[in-house]
């Protein structure tokens, strides 16, 4: 179901808010001793809110206008700063922090009627691309609970995989909402840098930040971005630039469109099974009529050098402030990944090798940024994919930092750049989802879902369910 | 590209500039994983930057100011704010001594 399905639903009375939330809790109870997706739920509010909803449908059906999301059950990363429901960052260190405000986009979602069913299980701090870097139990992949469900937003990931909730927000720093769409059979959106507000977030990278989403269409992701999106007066990086109505052009064609295969990512790593099904996906949307050129983005090779020296530098800051006076408990507690970044951060950052680490990767930056906007010079879009390989094994990559790092060797381009990009599906492999990335310029998300569109809708994948392998 | 290693010392230094305490089988840990991110991001050595601009802000907005003004939307009251400490007296933070006579 989508929440265009749900809004006509609760309109004509085939089920009601209430009925709604208590099918999410139940299923969420049904899975997630195994799959440990949740860490807080907030149960007794969501089903107040839910019946109070139910009256106000009641009284009037154009109520849906105001609140587009209306009824929606959602789950938040434990990232997003929420009033009075505990947000612990998948750390321990600020496990019992009960926050007293909201995050501007949690109060957004809240003001366009979602009900918010509980908060979701991460990578620490949103350090990792598998989930297992959390300071609690480790999500598992719903499609094999042997394997990671991808991170850092693993926990919002596999809630809406195994459909306990429509909407898992996230965080996408380097990579944190499209590997898990990736991992996981959904649409997962890292917007623009700036085009969602970061104010209550819990800041991993500042510079890099972008608060992103995952569904299971397309349909509801844009819609989704519809509400989260816009200036915020308390995120002075928010861009006032205006925010389209993203599900309007979705069925338009894309005759004519230009689409961009950057050499440099289809080389050697990338396992033959996922660069087949990229190819056999580029076939597909041929023959919706746009048309694919090999474009390059020479400076590709030195992205993760760049990030991994920019990142951990802004995240020993950013993780400065954990003193255990205001909140939370002392740095003792922090976690071996939160630590190994604070230490590099502290490294690249320290006298004597600012000028050859971090100046010299925000020089990078540029160059990087740079081979981006002369590939969209040339195409519109560019289409890579998301995972050089399939979803990992739990425990594959945890004693090789370095290894995990390159997990996200085709995601983190993107976050150096600024620029959007958006996981649809590509295919199975061996049944396992393999996920495809669409890239475009600052502020394309219109364009990006308008292609992710007519794809899914051609292909369906969103109809393959999880079906819970060595359960 | 030579292979770098970090010494215990230079492991316990930038441990402290990020205000951490490590165990000895941290060090050792650290040690090793730490080197080898670091021979990697130094590939960057290779990259031509001459006459490259830094860049930290991806969107190129500037100068974006508020009003200098109070604004409640923004405000916590001190319950508010002192609601999640383990160490409060009157209304404030309490925190150990920084200066001795």
């Amino acid at each position: 179901m989508t929440i265009k399905d749900i809004e006509e639903s609760l309109k004509k009375g085939v089920f009601s808010c209430q009925e709604l939330v208590k099918e999410s809790f139940s299923t969420i109870k049904k899975h997630d001793k195994k799959i440990n997706a949740f860490l807080t739920l907030n149960e007794e509010q969501a089903l107040k809110q839910a019946n109070h909803y139910d009256n106000l449908i009641k009284k009037d059906k154009n109520i849906f206008d105001e609140k587009p999301l209306l009824g929606i059950p959602v789950a938040l990363k434990d990232l997003f700063t929420t009033k009075d429901i505990r947000t612990t960052a998948g750390s321990k260190i600020i496990g019992d922090y009960n926050p007293p405000f909201d995050a501007t986009v949690v109060k957004k979602l809240i003001d366009a009627g979602a009900i918010i069913i509980g908060k979701t299980n991460e990578d620490a701090w949103g350090h990792g691309s598998s989930g297992e870097n959390t300071d609690y139990e480790v999500t598992r992949n719903p499609y094999d609970l042997n394997r990671v469900p991808g991170g850092s937003s693993s926990g919002s990931g596999a809630a809406v995989a195994y459909g306990g909730v429509l909407v898992g927000t996230g965080t996408d720093t380097g990579s944190s909402v499209r590997l898990p769409a990736g991992f996981c059979n959904l649409v997962g959106l890292k917007p623009t840098y700036g085009r969602v507000s970061r104010y209550g977030i819990i800041a991993m990278a500042s510079s890099f930040d972008s608060i992103g989403h995952m569904t299971r269409t397309v349909y509801d992701n844009a819609k989704v971005l519809e509400v989260t999106a816009g200036v915020d007066p308390f995120d002075s990086t928010t861009v006032p630039i205006k925010v389209d109505q993203y599900t309007k052009k979705l069925g338009q064609s894309i005759k004519g469109m230009k689409i961009g295969l950057p050499k440099e990512y289809f080389v050697k790593g990338l396992d033959d099974k996922v660069s087949n099904s990229i190819k056999n996906s580029l076939k597909i949307l041929e023959k919706l009529g746009a048309t694919v050129k090999e474009v390059s983005l020479p400076h590709t090779d030195y992205a993760m050098a760049a990030y991994y020296i920019l990142v951990p530098s802004e995240v020993s800051s950013n993780l400065s402030r954990y003193d255990g006076i205001r909140y939370g408990g002392s740095r003792e507690m922090f976690g071996a990944e939160a630590k190994r970044r604070i230490m590099l951060g502290s490294y690249t950052l320290s006298s004597g090798y600012y000028d050859a680490y971090y100046l010299k990767a925000a020089k990078v930056r540029t160059l990087i940024k740079r081979d981006f906007e002369n590939a969209f010079k040339e195409v519109d879009v560019l289409i890579v994919p998301t995972s050089p390989t399939l979803p990992f094994k739990i425990g594959e990559k945890v004693d090789d930092p370095l290894q995990m790092y390159l997990s996200d060797i085709f995601l983190c381009p993107v976050n150096l750049a600024g620029i959007p990009g958006l996981n649809v599906q590509s295919g199975f492999v061996d049944g396992f989802p393999v996920g495809m990335q669409i890239i475009g310029p600052q502020f394309s998300e219109e364009l990006l879902y308008k292609v992710a569109y007519l794809f899914e809708q051609e292909t369906q994948y969103y109809k393959i369910r999880p079906k819970f392998k060595n359960g | 590209m030579s292979k770098k290693t970090l010494s215990t010392e230079e492991i316990l230094h930038i441990a402290k500039l990020g205000n951490l305490t490590l165990t000895e089988k941290e060090v050792e840990l650290f040690k090793k994983q730490l080197s080898s991110v670091i021979e990697y991001i130094d590939k960057l050595q290779e990259v031509d930057t001459k006459n490259v601009e830094p860049l930290s802000q991806t969107t190129g907005l500037t100068d974006i100011f508020r009003k200098d003004e109070p604004d409640e939307k923004r405000t916590l009251i001190p319950e508010e704010a002192l609601k999640n400490t383990k160490s409060k007296e009157n209304n404030l933070f309490k925190v150990k001594a920084v200066l001795t006579e």
